[in-house]
């Protein structure tokens, strides 16, 4: 087998509207951004040939298809570990492509994560169950160490104890993130910008995180239509090309808790997924003009810098500093104000946001991109992309 | 705990046997001034209260046994209820907040009627747990009198509570357990045959870890099979149960099922070589640092449950 480099696009996306109550199901949603990523490709329904999604999704790839009248189906898979799923559902796509399994294929995320289940909600059945997941939150539940923003603030005190990071730190990337939603139409806080004061001043959830440290809750559903690069090329849009796409996994991988292996001031697992998206795409982070980096914790934002190799251990706190990640930045990060800004759809508004700016359409546009790196969902098992101009 | 009920019970059965206390004098008849002000600030406009025949409004019939802002210890009354008050504070339920009031109206008052009220102690209750803290419920009657013809009455209840004053408040939702009747805790471990070493030591005041019973090496979280050497054949070691703050949190929002916000959480390095999870208790959340000396100690949830937490080393 050859390389996947390069074999296949992102060749349409799609999306809801991004709310705090979408008033439908969650069927409905995903039905939509499906239709949406179609009709953004010029491709019909029957032209669809595999559905990849999440295994958190509660959506059925079967009952996706029967509701946007899909036809037969080659190939259909799911992607575990919450949100660390986004760009795996990509690499999988990208796979099924490649390998000749599937033609054409969609990868969706869909969900009512404000108005229905709300994942930074302490929920007391995580432990309890002799699963090997139950077993593992076991360790820490019963200490009511259960919330998503809790076992993050664990890494990040970690962190500031070993680089000298600071809570300002943290809210300096909410503070780029709301200044890049504020003037994305499509964001949750658009027209919203927040200050420095105010990330301080906001509430504690979990010291060392403030409320304005964690990235809001949203519902709406982000689809993407993958398939290889010579069909793309005859689709309505310039490819975004797949240049490289990754998983990873560290030593004593935990969900969200890897706190029992040798350093927590890092995140071992987007240093696999880091390393080999450079190599598969022969590029470095001096060919990348915009990051998407996962940001449903500010604290990770730091620590993937430095797995990406945007800058040195420790020193995220100075690249940041001064607006570097901000849009006229060094390095502009989630141009369309990420998951803290724009909508918390589990990093696959992401990914859209990337492939608009290898188009050259976003609202917020980058000038003069070529190549952008992307993240998934960090503390867990993950995942991580470069689109490329065709 | 036993004694303690025995004796507040003992004293309240005394009361409500005593029956009804002293008849006290309201300070004035039922009068238009009174009236009027309290249909002011009621914004009450019923004309039934207002006028030469004016009738006063029954809801307001508390106000005219109200004692007033200069009210004279010496001259006060006691009352049999007094009695339970007094002892409750005196056991250091001294928190109060009332819980349920109804009125019954036997029939309007007209201006110039002069008034008696007579308590009498009907009812206590507890201990029970509430949100607040452990306290009793405790009911009292009132009955107001023109001449000896009963007016109204009004059946009053409040909670008299033990307010919580412990270090921190991840101590005080536990050590209430300890007291009270327990309730299950709600944050339970999945235990298996691969984890139950750990929670069995726990019970008997140990912290086990896991050891390879073949070469020997340490292990946290405990699993099924050496990643060294294979090897299936597993002992424990017993920690020595000291060990230091590698990472903490302090957890404020949101709130969490059988626990009191703030509480912390740490991951604790033990000199052994692994590294644990769990709450640090006694120990005010803001003195919590990286790199702190700890030590385990135990502590039983509920009649099942013990957990291992952490205290720090000077305490």
């Amino acid at each position: 087998m050859g390389s996947l480099s390069r074999r296949t696009a992102v060749a349409g996306i799609g999306a809801t509207e991004f709310s705090k109550n979408s008033g439908r199901s969650e069927l409905q949603l995903a039905a939509e951004a499906v239709f949406a990523a179609l009709d953004d490709a010029g491709l019909s329904p029957s032209d669809v040939s595999g559905l990849v999604t999440f295994t958190q999704d509660a959506n059925q790839e079967i009952a996706v298809a029967r509701e946007v009248g899909m036809g037969d189906l080659s190939y259909f898979s799911r992607v575990d570990y919450g949100g660390g799923a986004a760009c795996g559902t990509v690499l999988q796509a990208a796979m099924a492509v490649a390998s000749g399994i599937a033609d054409v294929v969609v990868c969706y995320r869909a969900f009512n994560e404000r108005s229905g289940r709300r994942f930074g909600q302490p929920d007391a059945r995580v432990g309890g169950e002799p699963s090997s997941q139950g077993l593992e939150m076991s360790w820490h539940v019963p200490y009511g160490l259960m919330t998503p923003a809790a076992w993050v603030a664990m890494f990040a005190r970690r962190y500031m104890y070993k680089y000298g990071a600071t809570s300002e730190d943290f809210g300096r990337v909410a503070v780029a993130m709301r200044r890049h939603a504020s003037t994305n139409p499509a964001a949750w806080f658009h027209q919203r910008p927040i200050t420095l004061q105010e990330h301080q001043a906001s509430k504690w959830i979990a010291e060392p995180l403030h409320l304005l440290d964690c990235c809001q809750e949203s519902d709406g559903a982000v689809a993407l239509v993958v398939t290889s690069v010579e069909r793309a090329r005859d689709l309505r849009h310039s490819p975004a090309v797949i240049a490289a796409a990754a998983q990873g996994s560290g030593a004593g991988q935990m969900m969200m808790t890897s706190y029992y292996r040798d350093e927590m001031a890092g995140l071992p697992e987007m240093g696999v997924v880091a390393r080999q998206l450079w190599e598969k795409s022969g590029l470095a982070p001096s060919d990348i003009q915009t990051a998407i980096i996962y940001d449903h914790f500010t604290p990770f934002v730091l620590s993937q810098l430095e797995e990406l190799g945007f800058c040195g251990r420790g020193e995220a706190k100075d690249f940041i500093r001064d607006g570097g990640i901000e849009i006229d930045g060094r390095l502009p990060v989630n141009p369309n104000g990420g998951q803290l800004g724009e909508a918390y759809i589990h990093g696959m508004n992401g990914i859209a946001e990337a492939v608009r700016q290898i188009r050259g359409s976003s609202v917020n546009q980058v000038q003069g991109v070529r190549n952008v790196v992307v993240t998934a969902g960090t503390g867990v098992p993950t995942s991580g992309l470069i689109l490329s101009e065709a | 705990m036993t004694d303690e009920r025995d004796h507040l019970m003992a004293v309240a059965g005394k009361a409500i046997a005593a029956g009804e206390g002293p008849r006290i004098a309201a300070p004035l008849p039922v009068n238009a001034a009174t009236i009027s002000h309290w249909t002011e600030a009621m914004g009450e406009r019923n004309p039934l209260y207002a006028g030469p025949d004016a009738v006063a409004p029954p809801a307001m019939i508390q106000v005219w046994s109200m004692e007033g802002l200069n009210r004279d210890p010496d001259r006060r009354v006691r009352l049999p209820v007094d009695d339970v008050f007094e002892a409750l504070d005196e056991a250091g339920f001294t928190g109060v907040v009332a819980t349920n009031c109804e009125h019954t109206y036997h029939r309007y008052l007209d201006l110039g009627e002069e008034l008696t009220s007579g308590t009498r102690l009907t009812d206590i209750a507890g201990p029970k747990r509430t949100a607040l803290g452990d306290g009793y419920f405790v009911t009292w009657n009132v009955t107001w009198y023109a001449g000896d013809e009963p007016v109204a009455e009004m059946m009053f209840r409040l909670l008299k509570f033990r307010p919580k004053t412990s270090a921190t408040a991840a101590d005080e939702s536990r050590n209430v357990g300890a007291e009270a009747a327990r309730e299950p805790y709600p944050l339970r471990p999945a235990v298996n045959r691969d984890t139950a070493f750990f929670w069995d030591g726990v019970r008997e005041g140990e912290l086990r870890i896991q050891k390879c019973g073949d070469c020997g090496i340490l292990r946290h979280p405990p699993g099924p099979v050496c990643p060294t050497c294979r090897s299936t054949r597993r002992t424990h070691a017993v920690a020595s149960g000291s060990g230091t703050v590698y990472s903490y949190v302090v957890h404020h929002n949101p709130p969490v099922p059988g626990l009191r916000t703030p509480f912390v959480v740490a991951v604790v390095e033990v000199p052994e070589g692994v590294r644990l999870v769990g709450n640090i208790v006694r120990c005010a959340t803001e003195d919590v640092y990286v790199g702190m000396p700890v030590r385990v100690t135990y502590q039983q949830m509920d009649d099942e449950l013990t957990l291992p937490m952490w205290i720090p080393v000077e305490a």
